[in-house]
């Protein structure tokens, strides 16, 4: 077995006595006071998360020039400077390598904000398909990421370090400094709360959070609160309701693709858009306090028509909560469906998402 | 009156012939916070480590398994809504039903408190 990585944060964590549990290859906190307390902490006032297993890339010259440009879903060139755009990179059936976010730092210059697992293959496949692929660099184990989510999130940064944050908008970041060092804080997240995403170098990474967590109004929170938070939002998770499987299409994730430039896999979605999809994503909500997993079967009137992709019960919605892939027939709204596993059976029904609408997310 | 505990990690107090069951303590703590109790029925009749109930956290689904055979007489409908109770006290206001009709000899197949804690300590 390989050797699980730590973030610069792990006798951080072991202090504050979190529960610790591999995620993506690394050794990750899942837990400090509990799941739901954490959860509810940042939906009311802010969360701090260890992100740093997290993968960056930067990429410098011009994006046409160096072929980035057709490597992912959406347009490069278009994001303007202090922006960022989420999107997917493809393999050639148009099954989702990964999902990642793209931050223009400069006209010749992007960052690449990766998932931790993929990371390594990410860059690999990025690397092959540019022009000029020593234009890519692999600047994650020197960056740090942090992100503080939540209500009062932007009130805490302001106070903490200045004004500057106070007007950042939605999807876009500021170049900045931060005890010292070069940073980036942008206004993204994975919780569907305001928040901040914020890149520092690894080895400052300790001392702001040190410092975040002397605001009384900040508590740690885990990847289990992380994963209630972006289910109820219906954020995919990749790994789970992302693979290279499944196409963006059939994840219902088209918004994120750009039909009007190239990119791999693109023709495979055109076929995908022709032909219809076999299976597609469906959210739903369950009747009880019950939590549907995933890998649990979805029936409709007894048939198997899918499986769950992820889910969990739902502190503000007080159900259980799910995301899955079924036969398209079966994705309509307000469609009832089983769930199903062993001796644990649920109904549910297909409902919009997000699940949570009351999020501080665009405020 | 005396507790006992299974390997399962239930636990069951006899009153006269009717035994209180539930999780224990480390078993609460290890499920994380709970989400759902499923409780069986009223006159349901189980046997000894016959599936009884089911339970849900955050992280996972388990079943819970009858310590003792018998007929349930009472569950704890206070967990419909607040099944975080049993993160409260999973031996006190967490309980989960009672059963009647028990067979005190079942007991024997049982851990007390003294022997449960040494079991603990070896997983």
């Amino acid at each position: 077995m390989e050797e699980l990585k730590a973030t610069p944060l792990r006798a951080d964590h072991e202090n504050l006595k979190a529960l610790m549990a591999p995620f993506g290859g690394w050794l990750m906190p899942i837990q400090y006071s509990g799941i739901i307390a954490e959860h509810k902490w940042c939906r009311e006032k802010a969360a701090l998360f260890d992100i740093c297993h997290m993968g960056e890339f930067l990429c410098k010259g011009d994006v046409v020039a160096n072929g980035l440009e057709n490597v992912f879903t959406f347009s490069v060139k278009s994001i303007p400077v202090g922006r960022s755009r989420y999107g997917f990179l493809l393999n050639d059936a148009g099954g989702v390598i990964d999902d990642l976010i793209v931050f223009r730092l400069a006209e010749d210059e992007v960052m690449i904000v990766v998932n931790a697992a993929t990371t390594d293959n990410d860059f690999a496949v990025i690397r092959s398909r540019l022009k000029d692929p020593a234009a890519l660099t692999d600047i994650s184990a020197r960056t740090g990421k942090v992100d503080l989510q939540g209500p009062l999130s932007r009130e805490i940064m302001v106070r903490h370090f200045g004004a500057a944050i106070q007007d950042i908008p939605f999807f876009k970041f500021i170049k900045t400094s931060i005890l010292g060092s070069d940073a980036i804080v942008s206004r993204t997240g994975y919780t569907g709360e305001l928040g901040y995403e914020i890149f520092l170098p690894a080895d400052k990474v300790a001392e702001f959070w040190r410092l975040l967590l002397e605001d009384p109004r900040v508590a740690p929170a885990g990847l289990g609160a992380r994963d209630l938070l972006r289910l109820e939002m219906g954020y995919s998770l990749y790994g789970n309701d992302l693979d290279e499987q499944i196409t963006p299409l059939t994840a219902g994730l088209s918004t994120f693709v750009n039909m009007n430039k190239e990119f791999v896999g693109k023709a495979a979605l055109e076929r995908e858009m022709e032909q219809g999809s076999f299976r597609m994503k469906v959210a739903f909500k369950v009747d009880s306090r019950r939590a549907p997993r995933h890998h649990y079967q979805i029936l409709q009137e007894g048939d198997e028509v899918g499986v769950v992709t992820s889910g969990a019960f739902s502190p503000m919605l007080a159900c259980g909560i799910g995301l899955g892939l079924v036969k398209p027939e079966a994705a309509a709204l307000g469609t009832r469906l089983t769930i199903k596993q062993d001796r644990v059976e649920m109904e549910a029904q297909v409902v919009e998402l997000p699940f949570y609408t009351g999020g501080s997310l665009r405020s | 009156m005396a507790k006992f505990y299974t390997k399962e990690h239930e636990w069951v107090e006899m009153a006269g012939a009717q035994a209180t069951v539930g999780i224990s303590e480390h078993a609460a703590h290890e499920l994380g916070d709970i989400t759902y109790v499923e409780l069986p029925k009223i006159g349901k009749s189980v046997k000894q480590f016959d599936a009884l109930a089911a339970i849900e956290s955050v992280k996972a689904a388990s079943d819970i398994y009858a310590p003792v055979s018998g007929k349930v007489a009472e569950v704890n409908q206070a967990l419909d809504d607040a099944p975080e109770l049993v993160n409260q006290g999973a031996e006190s206001q967490g309980w989960i039903c009672k059963l009647e009709g028990v067979n005190e000899a079942e007991l024997g197949a049982l851990m007390d408190a003294a022997a449960y804690d040494e079991y603990l300590k070896g997983l």
